[in-house]
């Protein structure tokens, strides 16, 4: 028996399992994954399927944390109360998020200072989307609506992921994510309504931020070096141009109720194929912004940064408190 | 009876400048456990703000279309968060002021019963804020050399604004005097605690007493609704 | 632990009166206290929730998945604990 602590401080961790027959062990594993069964925290899994557990998890984690950063540049300027409250709530959610995804994070035993670390470092990375800048109200609509849209198409699908914490922190985000979508487009749908400087606000942010929501899917499918495993180990369950596709396929008639037009003049239904076929997409530019040159990516992570440092005196006071009072201060109630 | 004009907008200010000023904070928190705390502060606030405004008239025209010296909120919410330990302290004078003056209101110290009912909601809200405040003062007090001395340094700074808020608001029959003997009896206990001591200095300046109530700000309350309102207030009439 | 790491804590919230307390998630704090008032913003802000359990994550002692035939298998074979495994005479009620 052992206690809950991260495999790090554990003293059986996998290495423990390794005279006892690895092979039974991956058969144990690839028949849980064939089954369609969850792996749990503490089961045997191989080092690469925790090691990508791990990169794509904490990615999913940075860029929730990250993601706060370019709608949080409107709370302060948001034209009503009533969305200034929902943009409130929608930024505290990705916190929330964040904070769910990190936890499902440590249950493979990598620690939240670690995971956070290596992004201030830049050695891990999060979704690009965000280096991109809000410039203008209806930015926030459109983040809504496209971005959240992609990032709803990515997820839904790691509900069903073979990693039990991830599969079930998904299950928590998609549920508190549903109402972010929705504010998105309706925001999107008051200003295209509205004036005509409101109209073409939101015209104008579609305009920038759709190519961009095509790129979340990630590379085609022939380029994405890691799809194929994923895939196999069943976190990944659809592939990047699936999922693209199937995002098109929902978006062109929702920008059709909104009255606002997709930049894209290859955008046309395939009757044949069942779906809508569109233009290609400028790879270069999701490159480039993914090697650190999109508009907002030092701005990011050292607002990220600046953050961390500037609260450090406060977890620290915090931490020496704790050990100072011990559990004496404790409330005392005991679980019933 | 409807609630009286001038109660509800200085309440409602008190809550809308405060929410904006957290807000603020989203993304900056020293910690992600603090963003999603200081978050629900922020929105508990903001929804007492728009119940508050909405009783005097239209929420977003009372919030974006007034200038600068219609704000009756007082000047401690509007007062910029500086570090963790100036939104702590900030928090901690305003939420037990709150809490205690929304207790007495749910009492019936209004003769309203919008009013009444609001307070009684409320009143849940702020007792959850006094406790957050409370428990971060005994950690920045209590905790390091460099917390403690910042925590000192933002009590000492803010001390100046707490007299203001037992000035008398027109339409709230409340016992101020009272309210101000038992906020000071809570803020000694909490700050003894905390290994910290009372501020000394004077808690308003002769010429700015109760200022805030009168439509006199600070200056970064300027910059602030500038922010708030720009939006709003380039494109007129739009509904969003 | 470093001077700021603040530790793990697993937590159980009762979503209503009348059903157990269900595992969350995890959060960090600095002690028990703050851990419940940080669980209670992230795992209720949506009303799911009228009582919320924090525990440490280094208290919890767990059965290993290596343990889990001797644990759980010899509870498969005693099919008597169930009340299925009995012959009832039809038109007998309330049984």
């Amino acid at each position: 028996m052992t206690t809950l602590l991260p495999e790090k401080d554990r003293g059986g961790g996998p290495g423990a399992h390794e005279e006892a027959g690895q092979e039974a062990y991956q058969e144990a594993f690839d028949a849980a994954i064939a089954a369609d069964e969850r792996i749990e925290p503490r089961d045997w899994m191989p080092d690469a399927y925790r090691a990508t557990l791990v990169r794509q998890i904490a990615q999913h984690a940075h860029s929730e944390i990250i993601g706060m950063q370019p709608e949080a540049n409107w709370i302060t300027r948001a034209p009503s109360l009533r969305r200034k409250a929902i943009l409130m709530a929608k930024v505290q959610d990705e916190a929330g998020h964040g904070l769910y995804l990190y936890s499902a994070a440590e249950t493979l035993g990598v620690g939240r200072d670690e995971l956070l670390d290596k992004l201030h470092s830049g050695r891990q990375k999060y979704s690009s989307i965000f280096n991109y800048p809000t410039l203008t109200w209806a930015d926030v609509g459109a983040i809504g609506w496209l971005v959240d849209g992609a990032a709803i198409t990515n997820q839904v699908p790691l509900c069903r992921c073979s990693y039990g914490p991830y599969a079930r922190a998904m299950v928590r985000v998609c549920k508190e994510e549903s109402f972010h979508q929705r504010q998105g487009y309706e925001l999107l749908l008051a200003l295209s309504r509205g004036t005509e400087a409101q109209h073409a606000m939101a015209q104008d942010a579609v305009d920038r931020w759709w190519w961009p929501s095509l790129m979340m899917f990630g590379p085609p499918d022939d380029a994405s070096k890691h799809s194929a495993q994923s895939m196999a180990w069943k976190i990944k369950r659809h592939s990047n141009d699936e999922l693209r596709q199937r995002f098109v396929d929902i978006c062109v008639p929702q920008a059709e109720s909104l009255g606002l037009t997709l930049p894209d003049p290859l955008l046309r239904w395939n009757e044949e194929r069942g779906h809508y076929d569109f233009g290609p997409i400028d790879w270069s530019e999701f490159h480039e912004v993914l090697r650190g040159n999109g508009p907002c990516n030092e701005q990011r992570l050292d607002r990220r940064r600046r953050a961390h440092e500037q609260g450090a005196w406060v977890r620290e006071a915090a931490a020496a408190y704790a050990r100072k009072h011990g559990e004496q201060d404790g409330d005392g109630r005991t679980a019933a | 009876m409807s609630a009286p004009r001038t109660a509800v907008l200085a309440l409602g200010d008190d809550a809308l400048v405060l929410s904006h000023r957290l807000g603020e904070w989203a993304g900056n928190a020293p910690v992600l456990e603090e963003e999603v705390a200081l978050a629900n502060i922020a929105l508990d606030l903001l929804g007492q703000a728009r119940t508050l405004l909405s009783m005097a008239g239209d929420e977003d025209e009372l919030a974006y279309l007034r200038e600068e010296r219609a704000f009756t909120n007082v000047q401690l919410v509007e007062q910029p968060n500086g570090d963790f330990a100036h939104t702590i302290a900030r928090q901690l004078y305003f939420s037990t002021y709150q809490e205690l003056l929304y207790e007495r209101l749910a009492d019936g110290g209004t003769g309203d019963t919008e009013l009444t009912a609001l307070a009684a909601k409320a009143v849940k809200e702020v007792a959850y804020h006094r406790d957050h405040a409370e428990h971060w003062t005994l950690r920045l007090g209590d905790g390091t050399e460099v917390s403690h001395s910042r925590m000192r340094d933002a009590l000492d700074g803010l001390w100046r604004y707490t007299g203001e808020l037992f000035r008398p608001v027109e339409g709230l029959d409340v016992d101020w005097a009272g309210l101000d003997e038992e906020w000071a009896r809570r803020i000694t206990t909490v700050l003894e605690r905390a290994t910290l001591t009372v501020p000394g200095g004077p808690r308003s300046s002769p010429w700015a007493a109760g200022a805030g109530r009168q439509g006199v700000h600070t200056e970064p309350f300027g910059r602030m609704l500038a922010e708030m309102q720009h939006l709003h207030r380039s494109h007129p009439g739009a509904s969003w | 632990m470093t001077t700021s790491e603040w530790p793990l804590w697993e937590v159980f919230v009762r979503s209503r009166r009348g059903l157990s307390h269900t595992h969350a998630g995890s959060l960090h704090a600095p002690d028990a206290e703050m851990a419940l008032r940080n669980a209670r913003d992230l795992y209720t802000r949506r009303s799911e929730g009228v009582s919320i359990w924090v525990v440490p994550s280094s208290a919890i002692t767990a059965s290993s998945p290596d343990e889990r035939d001797p644990f759980f298998e010899p509870a498969a074979d005693k099919p008597y604990r169930h009340p299925t495994f009995y012959e009832v005479p039809e038109g007998v009620q309330h049984l």
